[in-house]
């Protein structure tokens, strides 16, 4: 119980903290390489959840696949000249706006729901293991909208291929 | 040290999403835009994840898993019109490609 707390502290500051310096670095690669650590803050979370697949899922597809893509559209295209300019725009006060109502809505909602939430709940049921339960929902509840993602990801294939070309 | 319920990550995942809302909305740099549009996805898989656990229910997972996907295919079509935009008009920051406003 004492571990899991520790760790789900060190997990949150990890994910907190790197979102932090995401938003507000410079220079692109630094904000890339902080957004790793961030995914990983959150990949951790997922293991303290028992949601073990998705835990692979984060590192496999977000750390290995998705970075490497924005590392590699970083170097592509050139970011010196940009790093140079002003980072921020002049809507920072609509942002502002925003997140003060954002956040006080979801504190009030938070706090009057603190009671039904508040049961340490237990994980699921760890037999037969969490893939196994996952892919039994995944394939016969959810089989169609599966089917729907495949497609999307075809769409999302062509429409990049497309998107780079060089005459459209 | 109290130990940590479900609140604990929901107040993790508000957190990543109203940092990630600040970035999509004060940041100039399309790529760091791009980047605070996956913390927002993640702060939604989090909260998915901690209600699937809360609810005892694989249907959370599932969900996070579909986000997954639509975050992917956002990230590939989005640098991929990056770098069309990169190719015709020679920058990368947003309030510089204003041609459909008056």
């Amino acid at each position: 119980m004492w571990l899991d707390t520790i760790f789900f502290y060190v997990f949150a500051l990890l994910a907190v903290a790197g979102a932090v310096l995401t938003v507000t670095r410079r220079n692109a690669v630094h904000s890339a390489i902080w957004l790793i650590v961030s995914l990983l803050g959150v990949a951790g979370l997922y293991l303290l959840q028992h949601a073990e697949f998705l835990f692979a899922v984060q590192i496999v597809l977000y750390v290995g696949g998705i970075m490497v893509l924005f590392l590699f559209v970083i170097m592509l295209v050139n970011l010196d000249q940009a790093a140079r300019e002003r980072q921020f725009n002049k809507q920072w006060w609509v942002a502002l706006a925003c997140i003060l109502v954002v956040s006080a809505e979801a504190a009030y909602f938070l706090y009057s729901g603190t009671d039904s939430l508040k049961l340490a709940a237990p994980a699921l049921a760890s037999e037969p293991g969490n893939v196994e339960q996952l892919a039994d929902v995944l394939f016969s509840r959810y089989l169609l909208p599966f089917e729907v993602a495949s497609v999307l990801l075809l769409v999302a294939v062509v429409g990049s291929v497309v998107m780079a070309k060089k005459r459209i | 040290m109290h130990p940590v319920t479900t609140v604990h990550y929901l107040v993790v995942g508000l957190a990543l999403l109203l940092i990630g809302t600040i970035g999509v909305l004060t940041r100039r740099n399309i790529v760091v835009i791009l980047m605070s549009i996956e913390l927002i996805l993640n702060a939604v898989n989090v909260n998915l994840i901690a209600f699937s656990r809360h609810l005892q229910d694989l249907s959370g997972q599932i969900f996070a898993i579909f986000v997954i996907t639509v975050a992917v295919a956002e990230a590939a079509v989005g640098l991929g019109i990056l770098i069309a935009l990169f190719r015709n008009k020679e920058t990368v920051l947003a309030d510089e490609v204003d041609l459909l406003k008056w």
